[in-house]
């Protein structure tokens, strides 16, 4: 067996040494495993390491022994702990899950496991995904291996820390309002938000069903487009997923290659944007021309609305989502005098802080009276904000290919800088959200450190159904030498 | 504050309520901004109308056999009894 370095491994690099032998699926789970010991109780990036690795990691090895070795046998993988596995503990980082286990496989672990990729355990996340720094999950906070003193961003804190301290070779996390992307750029390594209804939702627990989809944090660009491929089609059991005809009509009109990048300056104009995160975008952009790329400003006035609509509509749908957590059906149960008392002091002593905090504003903007005011209001100007995306994209009338900003307006932040301002929390999704709301396809790639050494990003969006032009731009970036 | 997290289902630590309460205060004032935003009256699909999407149902049929999933579902349940939630009396 050849020595594993764990630093300098991809999927695909570890795909060709375990086909020709040069180390087994068990030696490549050991390796993790070790690392995830040495590192996870300073980092805090798995909330559990599942018991039965080792089995898995021997069934992909007689599967290559087999010859029916597919890309993704044998590689081991981080789960962010709100989708389901059959029979493993799944909690969304809340109390109020007690020790509640998925009673089936999520869509997204069927195609997995039928490929023979190793589980290695759940994530750490901010509790049911609420969350920019994962300092809300009731399970601690998940530390940023590039600075321990930082947040890891959220919701997928913990998922893109175990990728970024090498404790797995990619990561599954879900994407609301740039919960892939944040902590992937916080951390250094690539998330990416696929399309809206390009990736079964089925056994993921739900936040904001509008808004939500599942993506991957891997180390290249390359890996991402290996696992949205692996992970992406048509599931009749999500409604909201979106049958292959469809995709292709929605594609119609767009370059088959892209050239043309678009930089909304206008919108990047916001309070508290770092100038050290200016100055590497631009440098960014530099690159981007270098590799052939034409580079316009582009106009997207009501794109700054993205954030208080998502703070309407997200909250709305979570409070709406929530309600079946209510100490009857699952987790946790505290009683009563009756059955309303029962429901209030399960949800007050199973929530933590900023989930009820939410409910609270969802129920809200939901209530009698505010509804048209708040959440119908939310809704038209969202679609506002779509049709000026696929404005921006219509290429027949000087529209361009692919938007790019970056995908933080800061690097990682200390930890409890925002814990206790809930608004400037939510401030730092400034650029994620849009993606969310128009329900493109969006990608943070690593671009970089900041003087203090943190890791700096770009954030890149597309026309609908086209992540490919995603991970075209995004390998030329990353490959990219002077 | 109190009738909406009545509304909610949510018992607040009375040490809570206030905190809760300047928090919502902050981020309504961050929202209120769409308040001032025209927009065109859109159907009920909005921009959907102009994406080639439509509202799919899944044909019925292909249900699985009756009762595979009891076992595990029941385990889940904070009390159960002969194969039924049991939940404490509305009456």
């Amino acid at each position: 067996m050849i020595k594993i370095d764990l630093k300098t491994l991809t999927i695909e690099k570890a795909h060709n040494f375990l086909i020709k032998g040069d180390f087994s699926a068990v030696d490549l789970t050991k390796a993790y495993l070790e690392e995830i010991k040495k590192k996870n109780k300073d980092i805090n990036a798995y909330l559990e390491v599942y018991e039965d690795v080792i089995k898995q990691a021997e069934e992909a090895d007689k599967m290559i022994k087999r010859g029916e070795a597919t890309m993704l046998t044998g590689i081991p993988l981080a789960l962010k702990d709100n989708i389901l596995v059959k029979g493993h503990k799944v909690t969304a980082a809340s109390k109020i899950l007690g020790d509640y286990k998925g009673g089936y496989d999520a869509t997204v672990i069927k195609k997995l496991k039928a490929q023979g990729a190793v589980i290695l355990g759940r994530t750490n996340m901010d509790e049911f995904a609420m969350g920019s720094s994962t300092e809300n999950s009731a399970f601690g906070v998940t530390k940023n291996p590039h600075d321990p003193a930082r947040v890891a961003g959220g919701s997928s804190g913990g998922s893109a820390a175990a990728v970024a301290m090498d404790g797995a070779l990619f990561a599954l996390g879900s994407d609301t309002g740039g919960s892939v992307r944040q902590p992937a750029a916080f951390c250094g390594v690539v998330g990416l938000k696929p399309t809206y209804g390009a990736v079964s939702r089925y056994g993921l627990m739900a936040m904001g069903s509008s808004l939500d989809q599942i993506g991957p944090i891997t180390k290249t660009v390359a890996d991402a487009e290996i696992i949205f491929q692996a992970i992406t089609g048509h599931d009749e059991m999500d409604a909201t997923s979106i049958p292959v005809d469809l995709r292709q009509q929605e594609k119609a009109g767009t370059n088959l290659k892209p050239k043309r990048i678009g930089v909304p300056r206008d919108f990047m104009n916001q309070e508290g944007f770092d100038a050290e995160v200016l100055a590497n975008f631009n440098q960014s952009l530099e690159k981007l021309k270098k590799l052939g790329y034409e580079i316009v400003d582009i106009e997207l006035p009501n794109a700054k609305y993205s954030l208080p609509v998502y703070y309407i509509l997200m909250p709305a749908e979570a409070s709406t989502n929530l309600s079946r957590f209510d100490g009857t059906r699952y987790g946790l149960r505290s009683v009563g005098k009756n059955l309303i008392e029962t429901y209030n002091k399960s949800r007050g002593e199973g929530f933590g802080r900023e989930v009820r905090r939410r409910i609270m504003l969802g129920t809200y903007v939901l209530s009698h009276g505010y509804y048209d005011a708040y959440y119908n209001k939310a809704n038209k100007v969202r679609n506002m904000i779509e049709q000026e995306f696929i404005k921006a994209f219509d290429i027949k009338n000087g529209g361009v290919d692919a938007i790019a900003t970056p995908t933080n307006p800061t690097p990682a932040f200390k930890i409890g800088e925002k814990s206790k301002n809930p608004l400037a929390m939510y401030l730092s999704d400034i650029f994620t959200v849009p993606a969310n709301i128009a329900g493109i396809p969006a990608i943070s790639i690593p671009a970089g450190f900041s003087k203090d050494g943190l890791p700096l990003d770009l954030h890149i969006s597309a026309p609908h159904f086209r992540e490919d032009i995603l991970f075209t731009i995004g390998k030329e970036f990353e490959n990219y030498k002077l | 504050m109190e009738k909406l997290a009545q509304l909610a289902r949510i018992e607040l630590p009375e040490s809570e309520k206030e905190g809760i309460l300047n928090d919502l205060k902050s981020i309504l004032g961050y929202i209120d901004q769409i308040e001032q935003i025209q927009v065109k009256d859109v159907g009920p699909l909005g921009v959907l109308e102009d994406r080639p999407l439509k509202n799919i149902m899944r044909t019925d049929g292909g249900a699985h056999e009756s009762g595979i999933y009891t076992k595990e579902i029941l385990a889940e349940m904070p009390e159960e009894q002969d194969g039924f939630l049991k939940v404490q009396s509305i009456l």
